[in-house]
């Protein structure tokens, strides 16, 4: 228990810190909706964490999973419903369709081609979007209102979307890490580490591949619902393959292999973005160089910084010699 | 009918223009087992080089000329800086920095240009006078520039397969795609060949660039269409096989430009006008990649599955 606080310290952290936040003087609209933005790419981030670094399926196709859900909302505002209800279900069930039918193709490559595919699968996704002009097309649709439970307009007040994300997003984070740790996940992880043994064992990794990728897709498609009612506004720029490269590099700034890396990936990366955006007019003259370079020399991302540093500091002179005392 | 004739002679030059970004895109990938989303990058810098350097010299061909040696230089710097430190690293790690590379180069080219599609010249015939165009079926005239990247259509591919077949430098890089560590044991600088087959790639889809400035709008995020399409093109043709990717590249190509053009129309028969252009739109722009997902349910590895998986 103590162990796992520890490893788990920097992202339980940043989940205390969001909590806090909005008593500590990010209280005032936008600083809530930048945190709601950041803790719902997390969710997204979280779930593609759970296929990159559980599966070893490195898909650049997920922000087609979250505009399936965004644009699910969409369609059902356009069509007068907005009960929450009905319009949440269908959003992670469309999410989790789509994931399904693309996953049963695209699975049945691997390495390069997997990557190819889901862009592929994902750029399709965006050109339908457009390509839709009853829901605005490339101008995008404005949500008339937020999506209502019951009736009741919960959702409209700030604090509580902001903690309904809070709670979503650990409880996200919670359910892909038992899925990981469970009977089902050491299957995953085996076929990523070593997919003939794990025939050889018996398993086929397929189906449980394809069952991974739709539940991402299905906590996608929430993060795209959650996103178009944050927003009130759903455009294909949702979709565009940056925006997956923009959730693969949350992933991997946080750390692979570590499902809490990517909360830390996704906060990080939301604020330097809006913080440079606000500081440069082509902020991405920095952005684009910042990711290079991370990915060049930081190994094991914002996660392993502390037992990196720890480690560091035990090679310094004067702790060495207490070690050795 | 003579309607499906120029689009299916439009459908080859965009196959032919997919097909200079892909081969050098699958070479790379080939040769260093580096997948490179940036080398769109590359194509979108070879159009912007072209067209500047175009207005500024007056003449189209001239631009077009000048791009080659410039898109070589970038594809060397930026094989210097970033790509040089990632042939080692999983394709994970390739994927994230090539895509901080497009963002970067493309927020630059943004910077440099700004965000508005730029002026091209219209190309000329060697005489200096209009280019115009040749008459085919019916009294029908299709451009003549047109015509030409056709014809690049049919050089390149023979010239490439002369150059990886039939010369010293081809059999060093198709022996240092399957077995690298022989063949820098047997004495050859595998380094500077990764570097040589990396800036002649890069050079490929440069020249594909300029030759396309003319036809498509030279904006920011031209490179990223063309980048994912070629990706399907290598999905279909077969990772690693040039032949592939031309077949494929051909294939693509047609099926976008004739999908476009045709189905809103063929839908008008069974649909309302409205009705039929809307899901006619969707339906073609999403054609490329249900055929895509068509071949892959039969065929895994591509239609021609290269030395590597």
């Amino acid at each position: 228990m103590i162990g796992q606080l520890r490893t788990h310290s920097l992202p339980l952290a940043a989940l205390l810190a969001l909590a806090a936040a909005p008593f500590l003087g990010f209280g005032d609209g936008f600083a809530l909706s930048l945190l709601a933005r950041a803790m719902i790419l997390g969710m997204a981030a979280v779930s593609l964490s759970l296929l990159i670094g559980g599966a070893g399926l490195v898909s650049l196709g997920h922000a087609a999973m979250m505009g399936v859900g965004a644009y699910t909302v969409v369609a059902f505002d356009a069509a007068g419903v907005s009960e929450g209800v009905i319009v949440f279900p269908a959003a992670i069930a469309a999410a989790a369709l789509f994931a399904l039918v693309t996953g049963a193709v695209s699975l049945r490559t691997s390495g390069v081609h997997f990557i190819m595919i889901t862009l592929a699968f994902g750029q399709m996704a965006f050109f339908t979007a457009s390509s839709f002009s009853s829901l605005g097309g490339d101008d995008g649709y404005t949500l008339y209102a937020r999506t209502e439970w019951l009736g009741a307009r919960i959702l409209d007040n700030r604090l509580t979307f902001h903690f309904l994300c809070l709670a979503l997003l650990a409880l996200v984070w919670l359910g892909c890490s038992r899925l990981l740790a469970s009977r089902f996940g050491r299957v995953l992880r085996a076929a990523k580490e070593n997919p003939q043994r794990v025939l050889a064992v018996g398993f086929q990794p397929y189906p449980y591949r394809l069952v991974a990728y739709t539940l991402a897709g299905a906590v996608s498609g929430l993060a795209g619902a959650l996103l178009a009612n944050a927003s009130e506004f759903v455009s294909p720029a949702l979709l565009s393959w940056t925006r997956s490269g923009e959730l693969m590099f949350m992933v991997i700034l946080g750390g692979v292999g570590s499902l809490s890396g990517a909360i830390l990936g996704a906060l990080a990366i939301v604020l330097l973005e809006e913080w440079l955006s606000h500081l440069l007019v082509y902020w991405r003259l920095v952005f684009g160089p910042l990711l290079v370079l991370s990915v060049l020399f930081l190994h094991g991302g914002l996660i392993g910084v502390i037992p990196r540093t720890r480690a560091a500091l035990r090679l310094l002179p004067w702790t060495r010699r207490n070690a050795n005392a | 009918m003579s309607m499906l004739l120029v689009q299916a002679l439009n459908g080859l030059q965009f196959g032919v223009l997919l097909f200079l970004v892909a081969a050098g895109l699958s070479l790379v990938f080939g040769v260093m087992d580096l997948i490179n989303l940036a080398h769109g990058v590359q194509y979108m810098l070879g159009a912007y080089v072209a067209a500047t350097l175009g207005v500024w010299t007056g003449s189209f061909w001239l631009g077009a000329l000048l791009a080659l040696p410039v898109a070589l230089l970038v594809g060397l710097a930026l094989e210097w800086l970033v790509f040089r430190h990632l042939y080692r690293r999983d394709h994970l790690s390739q994927v994230l920095a090539t895509f901080g590379v497009i963002l970067t180069v493309e927020e630059a080219t943004r910077a440099l240009w700004g965000s508005a599609p730029q002026t091209v010249l219209e190309p000329t015939a060697l005489t200096g006078g209009p280019l115009g165009g040749v008459e085919i079926v019916g009294g029908l005239l299709y451009p003549t520039y047109r015509l030409i990247i056709i014809g690049v259509g049919v050089v390149v591919p023979l010239l490439l397969w002369f150059l990886v077949e039939r010369t010293r430098a081809g059999m060093l890089v198709r022996a240092g795609a399957t077995h690298p560590a022989m063949v820098a044991a047997l004495g050859v600088d595998i380094r500077r060949l990764f570097t040589v087959v990396f800036a002649f790639g890069a050079m490929l889809a440069g020249f594909a660039g300029a030759l396309a400035s003319p036809i498509f709008p030279v904006a920011p995020g031209m490179g990223d269409t063309v980048l994912i399409l070629c990706f399907v093109v290598i999905v279909i043709g077969g990772v690693g096989s040039i032949r592939g990717a031309f077949i494929a590249a051909l294939l693509v190509g047609l099926l976008d430009t004739i999908g476009r053009a045709m189905l809103p129309d063929a839908l008008r028969l069974v649909l309302d006008p409205s009705a039929a252009r809307q899901t006619g739109a969707a339906l073609a722009s999403m054609l490329v990649y249900i055929a895509m997902a068509g071949i892959l349910f039969f065929r895994p590895a591509g239609l021609f599955p290269g030395a590597r998986a």
